[in-house]
């Protein structure tokens, strides 16, 4: 659409019209019953008023015709809304393969956010034109939800789960970001922007912003910091197994069952090691829970996931030095 | 139904002059300690009314604070406070009470023809365990208040607030098991107590309405007093059941949480729905198009909704294949309230309309609940829901099902029965004006809701961004004159006590058992025991016997 529509926010991303297609439908759907039944009511009302205190009404109380009628057509009217609106549901939530990730923080009251070349901001997000961008989101306290219109996108950002959120920006500008699930005193002020910039702009803010090093980087300190490198080796032998190659593989199971190991299955296994045991090892490896941040924890699961399979460790080769990021 | 003699016989010169439930008896005990159905729904008129003002107060205070985008007029604790008292006090005291609590315990034995409910003593008890939960969240409230809105999410609830969340939440623990068992007593009264002839079929639609209502009671609370007593356990033993950070998962809570409280929006819509049915009939007279189809109506909605609960956690992280499975359930329960809302439109078709106060209201209530409805589907819709989930359309979204809805059909329901309540009627060119006031000034405060949600602007905001103000003063226009709605059948009801002008026992000409007996009615009820050969809303078959032709078959097309 090129006009713009009064009361609609800006479309700032792929999947914004979309939505606005679906909203002027309903709208339009809607708008047709709700003038045909208040039609049916006034023209009743007034061509069959009462004209004289003794005068009652027919006895013309059943119609099995009008009945089906009156269910069937909105039962199929529901089911193609029902279909419409999964569709663009799955638009909303299913992120392309290629879609760039930052880590989103939320604590009481504000959105701590690092871009996957390590650059820190708060409350505000940058991000180029055009980049399928995905948002990996978890809290440090209480439920939020990270909302911003423009991109028509929203998910809770809830404390001990990972969410995400993927948009790609098609137009440059400051779009509002907002906290829509209600988290205390400052809630209303759990607010920012999102500023939408060509790639040229992204890439000078990026050289101008400080940045300390990608959260993979940061990641890799904390493994050594916390000693997990001592049990985690590399090649396979240590006293637990070796996490090199290890994301996005299934992982056999003390137990005899297998998992997936993704981000869900990472933080469970660093918080609480001794739920989904791997084969062959023993429950040896201390419980982090309430030992570190959400912030810190992102940062390994990040170190984890970006660690190349065995072989090219063996070349020497590490995440960090790469400075891959994803 | 059967005219008795009670019907043609006039009308006496002074209530106080017949012995009624409202002259046996003027001490306080025998009010406090009444067994009669008709006392206890005095009773509860009272105090729902009261509820009514102190949610009412808060909206006016939220709403004035909400005039500017800054929050300059309290602080965001104050505020955060007001709108979880609002929440609170209007779903849990005022919404799920009123029609149950005040119409539903006056009228079910009138119109089946008992002399009571079944259980009369567990009645005043479920009054008394009202009086507790609501004592408790009063005190709760003057002690500071709670600050986690009145879905109670945890962990903030558990966790974090600081706020008086323990002793509002056994309050409302308590008052739901006055909720259960008024449901139990509705549902043993249908079916034991129903006077000769009454079957199934020619109850009244209202004593359907109230039989689903009375379903989601019984079956829903106590899911929502279990989850209640997990919160008050978390919060108090540090139980990890719902605190991550304890071991606990938070949306196990919205899962419980919505089990209970989406039906708990139909024990708020259904009896407003059944008492529609009857002004509608009565003010058409005529039966109700469709008896069947919209009886079953209601049965279809108090069980469908228990399935559609997930559609509150489209956006909680809960799977999308669960969020796909959640918006086809909730597309269903679309289908029965569309099926009552052209079977009440075409009821008019061929009637004898007259456009009394409660029928204003009950037309008011079809126009409101269409919009209300639909915006519904709008939210049962997976695509649209993300963008505007936990914004100001939600909040105008479920305003006009449940202001627009539940209160239209209160009101109205007041109006009609109020002569049958009193004796008394009420001034019908005030009421007319109050009636469309409160039209006229909902749709002002809640249709600009819809246009701001889908701007962005979130609930639960004490301070907005400027381009949301002008219809943020839109809303706050239309709640004052919704507040002069309201004051104005307040003034003219109490008048009315006194000085409204003799009712009659049938004031409207409506057919129904509780128009044969006296108004007010005698603490027994009837004189003798009513019989019923027809079945309801029987204004035709009437009318061709008292002309003295055979009475014809119902037509059908």
């Amino acid at each position: 659409m090129n006009f713009k529509l009064p009361f609609v926010p800006e479309q700032a991303s792929a999947a914004a019209s979309e939505v606005d297609n679906l909203t002027l439908y309903l709208v339009g759907m809607s708008t047709f019953f709700t003038v045909l039944i208040a039609a049916m009511i006034i023209v009743f009302a007034i061509k069959y008023r009462r004209r004289s205190d003794n005068q009652v009404g027919s006895n013309f109380e059943n119609s099995a015709f009008l009945e089906i009628t009156w269910t069937l057509i909105p039962l199929l009217i529901a089911l193609f809304t029902f279909g419409w609106g999964l569709k663009v549901f799955f638009r909303l939530y299913r992120p392309p393969t290629n879609a760039v990730e930052y880590q989103v923080t939320g604590k009481q009251w504000m959105w701590k956010i690092q871009h996957p070349t390590g650059q820190r901001e708060i409350n505000e997000l940058h991000v180029p034109i055009g980049q399928p961008t995905r948002l990996v989101m978890t809290s440090e306290d209480v439920i939020h939800s990270f909302f911003v219109p423009a991109f028509r996108v929203k998910a809770d950002v809830v404390p001990g789960r990972q969410s995400s959120i993927w948009f790609t920006p098609t137009k440059a500008g400051r779009y509002h970001l907002f906290c829509t699930e209600f988290c205390g005193t400052e809630h209303s002020g759990m607010i920012g922007w999102v500023t939408v910039q060509t790639q040229e702009e992204y890439q000078a803010w990026l050289a101008a912003a400080p940045a300390p090093k990608a959260p993979s980087a940061d990641g890799e300190r904390l493994f050594a910091q916390y000693a997990c490198n001592t049990c985690h080796k590399p090649a396979p032998g240590g006293r637990g197994p070796s996490l090199y190659g290890l994301y996005g593989t299934q992982v056999a199971l003390a137990d005899g069952g297998t998992a997936r190991a993704d981000d869900a299955y990472l933080r469970e296994s660093i918080l609480m090691p001794s739920a989904r045991m791997v084969q062959g090892y023993e429950p040896i490896m201390p419980a982090f829970q309430g030992q570190v941040s959400e912030e810190a924890l992102q940062q390994l699961i990040s170190y984890i996931k970006n660690l190349p399979a065995a072989d090219a460790a063996a070349a020497g080769t590490t995440p960090a030095s790469q400075g891959n990021t994803r | 139904m059967n005219a008795t003699a009670s019907a043609l016989a006039p009308p006496p010169s002074d209530i106080a002059e017949r012995p009624n439930f409202l002259t046996n008896g003027h001490s306080l005990k025998s009010w406090l300690l009444t067994l009669d159905h008709k006392r206890v729904a005095i009773l509860y008129l009272i105090a729902v009314s009261c509820y009514f003002l102190l949610g009412g107060i808060f909206a006016m205070i939220m709403r004035i604070e909400l005039l500017t985008p800054v929050g300059d007029l309290m602080l965001p604790d104050t505020y955060n406070r007001v709108f979880t008292g609002h929440g609170v006090t209007m779903v849990f005291f005022f919404l799920i009470p009123a029609i149950p609590g005040i119409l539903g315990n006056f009228l079910i034995p009138l119109m089946i023809g008992a002399k009571d409910v079944a259980f009369p003593r567990l009645n005043l008890a479920s009054w008394y365990l009202y009086m507790t939960g609501g004592a408790l969240m009063l005190v709760g409230t003057l002690n500071g208040g709670v600050d986690t809105g009145w879905t109670f999410y945890p962990p903030y609830s558990t966790s974090y607030t600081t706020t008086n969340v323990l002793i509002v939440g056994i309050g409302v623990f308590i008052n739901g098991f006055s909720s259960i068992l008024t449901g139990l007593n509705f549902m043993v009264t249908v079916h034991r107590m129903r006077c000769p002839g009454m079957t199934w079929f020619r109850l009244p639609l209202f004593i359907w309405g109230q039989y689903a209502t009375s379903l989601i009671m019984v079956l829903g609370t106590p899911v929502i007093a279990i989850t209640l007593l997990l919160l008050v356990f978390e919060r108090l033993f540090h139980l990890g059941i719902f605190d991550p950070a304890k071991g606990g998962d938070p949306i196990l809570f919205q899962h419980l949480f919505w089990f209970y409280s989406h039906p708990a929006v139909y024990i708020m819509i259904l009896p407003s729905m059944a008492v529609i049915s009857e002004l509608i009939a009565c003010f058409s007279r005529k039966r109700i198009f469709g008896y069947h189809f919209v009886a079953f109506a209601s049965i279809g909605i108090a069980v469908l909704g228990f399935v559609v609960w997930g559609h509150h956690l489209y956006v909680s992280g809960q799977s999308v294949y669960a969020g796909a499975v959640f918006s086809l359930l909730t597309m269903l329960v679309a289908i029965p309230s569309a099926v009552k809302v052209f079977n009440w439109s075409m009821t008019l078709y061929q009637g004898s309309v007259s456009l009394e106060t409660p029928m204003l209201y009950a037309l008011g209530f079809i126009g409101l609940f269409t919009i209300g409805g639909l915006t519904g589907v709008f939210l049962g819709t997976l695509g649209f829901d993300v963008h505007v989930h936990d914004t100001y359309f939600v909040v105008a979204h479920f305003h006009y099902v449940m202001v627009g809805g539940t209160i239209m059909g209160y009101l109205g329901g007041l109006h009609f029965w109020w002569p049958k309540i009193t004796g008394r009627m009420y001034p019908e060119f005030w009421a007319k004006i109050s009636a469309l006031l409160v039209f006229v000034g909902f749709n002002l405060t809640f249709f600009p809701q819809f246009l701001l949600g889908y701007m962005g602007m979130p609930r639960r905001y004490h301070a907005y961004p400027e381009e949301f103000q002008v219809l943020n003063v839109l809303s706050t226009a239309g709640a004052s004159v919704l507040a002069i709605g309201f004051v104005l059948p307040t003034i003219y009801f109490i008048w009315s006590l006194t000085s409204g002008p003799l009712a009659g026992n049938n004031p409207w000409h409506a057919r129904g058992l509780e128009w044969e007996t006296t108004s007010p009615p005698p603490t027994e009820n009837f004189a003798s025991t009513p019989s019923v050969s027809r079945e309801p809303y029987d204004y035709f078959e009437a009318a061709e016997e008292a002309a003295g032709r055979a009475v014809p078959p119902a037509r059908s097309h």
